[in-house]
């Protein structure tokens, strides 16, 4: 009896050793969470291009997960030979704890190395029956405003940020007033879920709140999923830019010889293909000329960046989301909800 | 379950008194609460994963199946499947036989050590080879000069998986072997029988209906794993992903269809081995 079973291992394991890939070349690319369908698309256009330049095939692979810990996976021995993340801290990381990528990255590559960005708007009940038009209608009372929380998830930084800088900005306000308003803002948040999916759920399916903050791909997404017959798109006055930045990660790219096919991947990004696909999948492009096709879906609107007004993410991160940093202070006495 | 019934049809002889039985009413209900448990927690749960992975049809079920991803990664589930089981079911062997027939200096600590992937959390037990193996881990450093890599490849799953599935068939095996006791191998040796003829003749058909058992619950965990292999995969699409991963991938991605088909198939996978572990019991209680 157990000879069978050994047997039976055996076969089964002959049977089902892995397939060799047939590419010359092989990439892998560690992203975030929701570009699944971007990059499958990309990869496939990718492959095209560098087949018809260089007549080498080229097989991309995708991990995907949330971004913080896909660059803790990179720096525990994930070769990436890319990586395209969500967050600069992210890769700063990867940098810095990993010496894995140089640490001047975001001069590497063009708009600092991001490719497209994204913005927070605001997602509202149809007909918008509160009447929200801007940051300042969030800081109304009686009004319930779904955000992420701001010290577990990407979402909830930029629309934190957003607020902030809306004071800073519109209002002519110093610091301690934008601290007051964001203040206000978040007295009106009921429930503050851990990541983006979660909150978008709070708002979708339970029902609750009269707007959402995130990202504008995601907005847009949901709009298409659900036919626009439920919510209507807000986009303020002005926002901030959420940048999407992508790099080579140089040590494991140089061990594996791929850097070349690898620079040319993330370059690519940047060209009217690679654009006119990222706008398809509803992030913002960086060319005008893409841009303006599809600025039917991209309204115009200032956007101020992390650097301009917050001296960059790293500043940001500890003057803003650290413990007992200004977030905390504002938002003491209201407990974090636990989300879904 | 032989036992049981004689056990049975004996107390069916002794008198019933009012401490020792229960009235029809309470003894209906308590069925029908358990019944009503088990349908509802049980039965409803398996009937919906079906319902789901079928509800668009056996085309849409079909396809989702045929995915190169997907089927990867039922690949990548069988051949770690196929390695942890039957090297835990020679470790297992070799230690059920070592603690139950012999006494040497250490052997509670063994035991405790067998026990050791069963009291702490899957998490940690993959956490465990990130430390180890990962570029920032203890051996990290001597890895990355020699260029192995372990961690985030198919050999780290398949590591993780043995470690949390070490103790089954042993921890079937030892009270077994400890009940059997050891005059049978003592009167083979006595008889001048070696050691590994005493052992294929006489213990191996003692114990044959536990190992099986033991074997098929190791089985049944090597498939289902999730934490454990969650930590140490790194999700390379089409690479390292095992069944479950690849489930909770599908399912984030709003991809329900293929998501439950995928969870079907594991789910069926529970299934013959509840059956196999049924005609094993059954089969064992014969002899």
């Amino acid at each position: 009896m157990f000879k069978k079973i050994i047997l039976g291992t055996l076969l089964g394991l002959a049977l089902a050793s892995p397939g060799v890939s047939s590419a010359d070349v092989s990439l892998l690319n560690v992203s975030y969470d929701v570009t699944r369908e971007f990059y499958k698309d990309y990869n496939a256009k990718f492959a095209g291009y560098w087949r018809e330049k260089t007549g080498q095939t080229v097989a991309v692979q995708q991990s995907h997960g949330g971004s913080t810990k896909q660059a803790r996976s990179v720096i525990d021995g994930l070769e990436a030979d890319v990586v395209t993340m969500n967050q600069q801290t992210d890769i700063d990381a990867i940098s810095a704890i990993g010496k894995l990528i140089p640490a001047d990255w975001r001069r590497l590559l063009p708009h600092q190395s991001s490719p497209y960005s994204s913005t927070i708007v605001f997602l509202v009940r149809k007909g918008n029956p509160k009447g929200i038009k801007d940051w300042n209608d969030l800081a109304r009372s009686g009004v319930s405003v779904i955000i992420p929380n701001p010290k577990t998830s990407g979402n909830g930084r930029y629309s934190y940020l957003g607020a902030y800088g809306y004071a800073l900005k519109k209002q002519g306000g110093d610091d301690a007033q934008a601290r007051a308003f964001v203040g206000k803002v978040f007295k009106n948040v009921p429930v503050l879920d851990t990541g983006g999916r979660g909150a978008t759920t709070t708002f979708i399916q339970r029902g609750i709140g009269d707007v959402l903050l995130t990202f504008e791909s995601e907005v847009l997404l949901i709009q298409q999923e659900s036919g626009g017959a439920k919510f209507d798109v807000v986009v303020p006055s002005l926002s901030i830019e959420a940048d999407a930045p992508v790099a080579v990660v140089e040590k494991y790219a140089s061990k594996h010889k791929t850097q070349q096919v690898a620079q040319a991947y993330l370059e690519y990004l940047y060209q009217a293909e690679g654009q006119e696909l990222i706008a398809k999948h509803f992030f913002r492009p960086r060319d005008a000329a893409v841009a303006a096709r599809y600025s039917g879906r991209f309204p115009k609107i200032p956007l101020f960046t992390v650097d301009e007004l917050f001296g960059g993410w790293q500043k940001a991160q500890q003057t803003h989301f650290a413990d007992g940093g200004v977030f905390d202070q504002i938002y003491e006495g209201k407990k974090p909800g636990t989300g879904v | 379950m032989g036992a049981a019934i004689g056990l049975l049809a004996k107390t069916k002889e002794v008198p019933r008194t009012r401490a020792t039985t229960e009235s029809w009413l309470v003894r209906l209900a308590l069925i029908a609460l358990a019944l009503t448990f088990l349908f509802f927690f049980l039965l409803i749960p398996l009937v919906e994963v079906f319902q789901k992975a079928f509800e668009k049809g056996l085309g849409a079920y079909w396809q989702a199946i045929q995915d190169p991803e997907t089927r990867s990664a039922i690949r990548l589930t069988l051949i770690t499947a196929g390695i942890a089981v039957p090297l835990n079911l020679f470790f297992g062997l070799v230690s059920a036989w070592a603690i139950a027939k012999f006494e040497f200096r250490g052997k509670n600590l063994l035991i405790t050590l067998i026990d050791l992937p069963f009291s702490v959390s899957p998490v940690i037990s993959g956490m465990i080879y990130v430390l180890l193996f990962g570029t920032q881990g203890l051996l990290g450093p001597f890895l990355v000069e020699h260029d192995i890599k372990i961690i985030f490849t198919p050999v780290a799953i398949v590591l993780a998986t043995i470690f949390v599935t070490f103790p089954f068939v042993s921890r079937e095996l030892i009270p077994l072997m400890q009940a059997q006791g050891r005059e049978e191998e003592e009167a083979a040796m006595t008889m001048g029988a070696g050691g590994l003829r005493t052992f294929f003749k006489i213990t191996l058909p003692n114990i044959k209906w536990g190992l099986l058992y033991g074997v098929i619950l190791c089985n049944a965990r090597a498939m289902g794993e999730f934490g454990a292999v969650s930590v140490v995969s790194g999700h390379i699409r089409g690479l390292t992903n095992t069944m479950p991963l690849q489930i909770e991938i599908l399912y984030n991605e709003y991809q329900f269809v293929p998501a439950f088909a995928v969870a079907s198939l594991l789910a069926l996978l529970a299934l013959f081995t509840l059956a196999a572990k049924g005609i094993v019991e059954w089969r064992s209680n014969k002899s």
